[in-house]
């Protein structure tokens, strides 16, 4: 109960300067911190599965590309609406992973997570041999936007975020996430409690993978553009998994300000060139290696120290 | 009555291996059955097999009528049978509370608010099991014997029909074995059928109903605690039939530093006692045995001297100290450990297994110890070209013992080199041991918890108990000194 008081004392002042930000700030740190609300719920999804079902997703981009794609494709030949695009971009994204999780979840150990990386490579295979469709390489471009005012677009991923956040933290509070942490942690004993593990870690891949596909949708709109690089490519999925693990494992806030850091660092060292890629690994590499936690871990769970 | 647990006819087998060999046995409410035998005889395989987490090949296994054998183990769950695991691990981030509450969750995905019902009752069983004071504690700062309660509170939680406890007293003190048992017995107050497996009998006795000895895969016997002790072939199982032993004279002389001394060695793991004030020591060309139950420490202790595990005390080697001495350094230095494990390299050869061990030999010393090696077991010879992994189990102990002597150790460490292996297998190794002994000065340290294989060889016996030495001297005095605690 103290720490979920002590949560809020943390979030909520932080939300509130977020929502007052566009008085302040120009239009050029709202876009990036726009960007980075929607990696946000990238990486918050990854961590659910990582950090409570114990699975290690080495492809999140598979599920982000499944959904951006999906909406991309009916809002550029069909010119479906907006909310129609990312309903259906959703689901296709909860559908290619039930997919993928099925088979994938009777392998144990570092396989789920190998099933998982080869799943990416195969979406991108299939984009860039279907370029005729899909714009390959150089992506697909949006007849609509959610908006070209950088303002409400703030507020769009600002909310989407925070309702987003809202229900992974609680999920992963309540005694579905205790289960699920269970599962995730040893397998057999939460069995041997009358568990059924795989129907859990299945249910925790399907949440996992509507939020990942939806924020992916949000995301291509907000671009104006679909392409691989953006939302499928490997390096995509990279970051979102270094986000999740430098805000703190099993936090799933910490996640979200992992994301928003990771993109505002690759935009404060853009001057450096191909050498910002390195500095943001090697700060990366040295919060892993010393502090596994991650930048929340110590701030959520000061008493859960050894 | 009717039984709450019938197990008929179960059989399990691993490949080519039969661990559960026709085990039949039924357990009715309010009784606690011991399900005892050495390691390797099977018995956690039944328990296994009874809870779904391995699958039985053939039998059956019945709860209150239903027969379950085959089920996943969340279904077998909630049929009702809870189990006490021997090693637990706790979720970090949870209360001992939260921990309990989990156990009494139904396995429903709606579930998004805790119930206050669920509150008060894991309060209960808190209270119950002794964990009030520390229920808002997290596990990582409890003692050892706190993390076993909340184990059996969260069975508790599960109001099973059937409870398994595994090695329920393991790494416990006497004071605490004592409110673990008044506890289990409340389970058979309340009408649960309780099944206790433990190595031996003399653990569970005071509270089992009846005993059931396995052996090989196989029962051997069944009864009330002291049928199944006075029971021969249980006597044979554990304390080996006729033992014949041939200590030689000790041969360290009176004031010589013996060659390795081990003093007041402590060893925790996490927050368990694995080994408490060991003192062994063993002469030059002395052939010493430890017996010990699995559990007692043996290993432990072994890899303390091979630097492999930390500890508090020390470890002599020829006067010097041990202490701070790379697993490397100190096998370099003779002391040569060959573990329960094997550590074959299952891809390579015989012969190439062999060779890695004589890596530091010109190849003229390595060929002279190869060639005596093959006289030592023949079997190896005819065995050079043969994939270690596809050896069979006794094939692969001589290969591991062989490999450990192609590194011409001062002292050979051996660790249970009989575990799992058939009686004609041992009397093989048996020979060798003898030989090796006749033949060469090298000084033996055997770790077993088979006392026939243990005693013939041995110039000097060490019992090990809960983790402590309870019991040095002549292998001749051992079975009317010690043989009975060792039942």
């Amino acid at each position: 109960m103290m720490q979920r008081y002590r949560t809020a004392l943390i979030v909520l002042p932080v939300l509130v300067i977020l929502a007052l930000l566009p008085l302040g700030v120009g239009g050029y740190i709202l876009g990036l911190l726009t960007l980075g609300y929607y990696y946000a719920v990238f990486s918050m999804s990854w961590d659910l599965l990582f950090g409570f079902a114990g699975e290690v997703n080495f492809g999140p981009s598979f599920l982000i590309g499944v959904g951006a794609y999906a909406a991309a494709l009916l809002n550029h030949y069909w010119e479906w609406p907006i909310p129609l695009c990312l309903a259906v971009g959703a689901v296709a994204a909860v559908l290619a992973g039930v997919a993928l999780a099925v088979p994938a979840l009777r392998l144990t150990g570092p396989y789920f997570g190998l099933v998982t990386l080869v799943a990416v490579l195969l979406l991108q295979n299939v984009l860039v041999l279907f370029a005729g469709v899909t714009g390959g390489e150089i992506g697909l471009d949006l007849p609509d936007v959610l908006s070209i005012d950088a303002n409400t677009n703030y507020y769009y991923a600002l909310v989407f975020m925070v309702i987003s956040g809202g229900i992974l933290f609680g999920l992963s509070r309540s005694p579905v996430g205790l289960i699920l942490q269970a599962s995730g942690q040893d397998a057999i004993e939460a069995s041997a409690l009358g568990f059924n593990v795989a129907k859990h870690k299945l249910t925790a891949f399907c949440i996992s993978a509507f939020f990942s596909g939806l924020s992916g949708a949000m995301l291509v709109f907000y671009l104006g553009t679909a392409s691989v690089g953006t939302v499928v490519d490997i390096a995509v999925g990279v970051n979102v998994i270094i986000a999740a693990v430098l805000g703190g494992r099993r936090t799933i806030i910490g996640a979200a300000v992992g994301a928003v850091f990771l993109i505002g660092a690759g935009e404060i060292l853009r001057p450096l060139g191909q050498l910002s890629t390195f500095v943001v690994a090697a700060v990366a590499l040295v919060v892993i290696l010393f502090f596994p936690g991650g930048f929340m871990g110590r701030l959520l769970h000061a008493e859960g120290r050894e | 009555m009717t039984a709450l647990l019938e197990v008929d006819g179960l059989i399990k087998r691993f490949g080519g291996l039969v661990a559960v060999r026709d085990i039949s046995f039924s357990i009715g409410p309010g009784e606690i059955l011991g399900l005892i035998g050495p390691n390797g005889s099977g018995k956690s395989t039944v328990m296994k097999c009874i809870m779904g987490i391995e699958r039985p090949t053939a039998g059956a296994v019945k709860l209150d009528g239903v027969n379950v054998a085959g089920w996943p183990t969340h279904r077998i769950a909630r049929q009702g049978v809870g189990i006490v695991f021997q090693h637990a691990r706790p979720l970090h981030r949870q209360t001992i509370l939260e921990h309990i509450q989990l156990a009494l969750l139904p396995d429903n995905l709606l579930m998004l608010r805790t119930n206050r019902q669920v509150i008060r009752d894991a309060e209960e069983i808190a209270a119950r099991v002794g964990l009030s004071r520390v229920m808002h504690r997290l596990p990582g700062t409890l003692p050892f014997a706190d993390l076993r309660r909340l184990e059996l509170a969260k069975a508790i939680a599960r109001n099973p029909k059937v409870v398994l406890v595994d090695e329920p007293f393991a790494g416990l003190t006497a004071a605490e074995v004592a409110d673990f048992s008044e506890l289990i017995a409340s389970f058979r107050a309340e009408g649960h059928a309780v099944l206790l497996v433990d190595h031996n009998v003399k653990g569970v006795a005071a509270l089992v109903d009846r005993v059931l000895a396995m052996y090989l895969g196989e029962q051997v016997a069944e009864g009330t605690a002291e049928a199944v002790m006075r029971n021969e072939t249980v006597r044979r199982v554990y304390l080996g039939g006729k033992i014949e032993t041939a200590a030689r004279p000790e041969r360290e002389g009176k004031g010589h530093t013996p060659l390795l001394d081990v003093r007041s060695l402590n060893v925790l793991y996490g927050k368990a006692v694995a080994l408490e004030d060991v003192s062994i020591h063993v002469g030059e060309g002395e052939f010493v045995s430890v017996v010990g139950l699995n559990g007692a420490g043996k290993t432990t202790l072994f890899n303390a001297i091979s630097g492999l595990v930390p500890f508090s005390g020390a470890v002599n080697w020829r006067g010097e100290s041990l202490a701070g001495r790379t697993p490397g350094a100190i096998a370099r230095g003779g002391i040569v450990q060959c573990p329960e494990t094997r550590e074959l390299f299952g891809d390579m050869s015989v012969r190439e297994n062999l060779d890695l061990g004589g890596q530091h030999l010109t190849v003229d010393e390595a060929g002279r110890q190869l060639d005596w090696l093959f006289g030592l077991f023949p079997i190896l010879k005819a065995r050079q070209g043969q994939a270690a992994r596809t050896l069979s189990g006794g094939e692969q102990q001589m290969l591991a013992i062989a490999r450990a002597l192609m590194m011409r150790p001062k002292l050979l460490i051996l660790d249970e080199p009989t575990l799992g292996l058939a009686p004609v297998i041992l009397e093989q190794l048996s020979k060798a041991m003898e030989r090796l002994r006749q033949t060469t000065d090298i000084t033996v340290l055997l770790g077993e918890q088979n006392v026939t294989f243990a005693l013939p060889h041995a110039d000097r016996v060490y019992v090990l108990e809960h983790s402590r030495i309870g019991w040095e001297g002549d292998p001749g005095r051992f079975a009317e000194e010690a043989g009975a605690g060792y039942l």
